[in-house]
């Protein structure tokens, strides 16, 4: 971790993309250091998957540029160090027959690569990652059988069996309990601070996350805030306590004359 | 009951291309309908159909043709079909499955005015298409044996990537697989089983074989791989039973397949207590 500490993760510069003539993201920019765990906030509609498809290589930007681990995304081919779990609900079929080790599995697949099958090593790093996410009682049930919140588990299992050095989650509690979503969130600190895992968070709801994050960045179309939590501490506190509650430590990027609109995105995500 | 499959040349080669059938049409047909493309079966059966009654047409006309064997043509237009419903399925972003009612009703529709212009309906085109015991030649054997090989080969080798395609396309394209071509690949797969299947099952029945044993494997399988092994074995207990019994009592074993599948269907849903 300390030798990741100062590189970047994801860098993006001046990035704007539009679906037909709307505009979905504008100029935005974004530097994602190695180690950090950053929650990417703002309201429905704001562009976060958007901008989660853009770094993902999903979707080609309008303009500007992203750059993982140093590379840009068109050229990016270590997909293995990336590791993404969805929003569940819109990318999975609970009737799928499929056991929670066969899903897992997947999560290894891009790394093997064409041609090669699964060996002993790969099965033994399967159940490593089922265990580390407590699910090993259910490996060989059908993911169907399981409730929301084990099978959310299932995912991070999955992202997290290649080893990533990135672990991009959008909304991933939508849909899950109360107590697994605290859980949920432990789990993912640990990540962060023991294994030095670079954390990019998609939520609606920083109040949440604020004990587990290191930086925090909202967008709604423009990336209005960006930035540590130390810094933020010193000039931003009181706004954002007024905001949400408690202490919630943002730092403001260097756009002064957003402040504005950004105490008012936070409002509306928080009561949608 | 059975022993007369061996006792004929063509019954043996029917009893085996059929074994093969009943391996192969429910082995594509579960990436099919977990990828809820169940239908798909039916649009390419006919704009086979399509193929057959063209192959036919230009043999009336000219004998050149006339010696070739209709599957080759029929083949032809499965796979332009399957292409063509990718390519739909793009067009219809958000109404994919368009696509299908769209080359089922193509295909029908050509191939009804085919088969008018050759003359209308004789019993060779009543075989394609509700199949039949005795219509299996040694060519047809060699055919789909080949056809057996390559698809059982190719499901082998991307396995792992089809059925991370089939249960998250997002998520595989994001880990690397390339996503297009196996798609394509895919496709004509299924456009060459189905062609081979259509002699034993019917150009109009071969969506159930596809269909059928994979929705009651889903009663009994626990995971991606016992779907297979289910799949499979309803499959091909479908096709024996079907293809005797079809002999004896002189029907055409497309409707005999069919109707065992059913039986094994309702039964499967009342044995098992799945509720997804």
């Amino acid at each position: 971790m300390n030798h990741h500490a100062r590189s970047t993760a994801v860098e993006i510069k001046n990035l704007s993309f539009s679906y037909g003539k709307r505009n979905v993201l504008h100029d935005i920019h974004l530097k994602i250091a190695a180690g950090s765990f950053l929650a990417l906030v703002g309201p429905n509609g704001s562009g976060k998957s958007t901008l989660i498809k853009c770094i993902l290589g999903l979707l080609p930007p309008v303009t500007g540029t992203i750059t993982l681990f140093g590379q840009p995304v068109e050229k990016f081919h270590d997909w293995n160090a990336v590791g993404f779990v969805s929003q569940k609900a819109n990318s999975f079929n609970t009737g799928f027959p499929a056991t929670v080790f066969e899903v897992v599995s997947m999560g290894l697949y891009g790394k093997i690569g064409l041609f090669r099958f699964l060996t002993r090593r790969h099965k033994e790093k399967i159940k490593e990652a089922i265990q580390q996410v407590g699910m090993e009682e259910y490996m060989h049930q059908n993911i169907g059988e399981l409730s929301g919140g084990q099978q959310q588990r299932v995912f991070i299992a999955r992202a997290l069996v290649s080893d990533p050095k990135l672990l991009i989650l959008d909304e991933p509690t939508v849909g899950v309990d109360a107590k697994s979503v605290s859980n949920f969130y432990s789990m993912l600190k640990k990540l962060n601070r023991e294994h030095g895992m670079t954390l990019l968070l998609v939520t609606h709801d920083i109040g949440a996350v604020s004990e587990y994050i290191t930086d925090v960045a909202c967008l709604n179309k423009c990336l209005h805030f960006h930035g540590d939590t130390e810094e933020f501490e010193n000039k931003k506190d009181e706004m954002m306590s007024a905001i949400y509650g408690h202490n919630v430590h943002v730092i403001k990027h260097n756009h002064d004359h957003e402040h504005h609109e950004h105490e008012h995105d936070h409002d509306r995500s928080r009561f949608r | 009951m059975i022993r007369v499959f061996f006792e004929y040349d063509f019954l043996t080669y029917s009893l085996y291309t059929g074994l093969m059938i009943g391996f192969l049409a429910p082995f594509i047909g579960v990436f099919l309908v977990v990828r809820r493309l169940a239908l798909i079966s039916d649009a390419l059966s006919h704009i086979t159909l399509s193929g057959i009654a063209f192959s036919l047409l230009l043999g009336k006309y000219y004998p050149l043709f006339s010696g070739l064997n209709p599957m080759y043509m029929g083949m032809v237009f499965s796979v332009g079909g399957a292409v063509i419903i990718e390519r739909l399925r793009n067009i219809y972003r958000y109404y994919k499955e368009l696509a299908i009612p769209i080359i089922l009703s193509a295909g029908i529709g050509i191939g009804v005015v085919f088969i008018s212009l050759a003359d209308g309906f004789n019993t060779d085109l009543f075989q394609y298409l509700f199949g039949s015991v005795v219509a299996i030649r040694e060519k047809d054997f060699m055919m789909i044996s080949a056809i057996t090989a390559i698809v059982f080969i190719m499901i082998v080798l991307f396995y792992k990537e089809w059925f991370f395609l089939s249960f998250d396309e997002e998520q595989a394209s994001v880990s690397g697989i390339p996503k297009k071509p196996l798609h394509f690949l895919f496709m004509v797969m299924a456009a060459l089983v189905i062609a081979a299947s259509m002699k034993i099952v019917g150009i109009l029945l071969v969506s159930s074989l596809m269909t059928l044993p994979v929705a009651a494997a889903m009663r009994w399988a626990r995971g991606f791989k016992q779907m297979f092994v289910y799949s499979v074995l309803f499959g091909e207990l479908s096709v024996v039973a079907g293809l005797v019994s079809s002999f004896h009592l002189d029907v055409s074993p497309g409707g005999m397949i069919v109707m065992i599948n059913v039986v094994i269907l309702v039964a499967s849903i009342f044995l098992t207590k799945k509720t997804y």
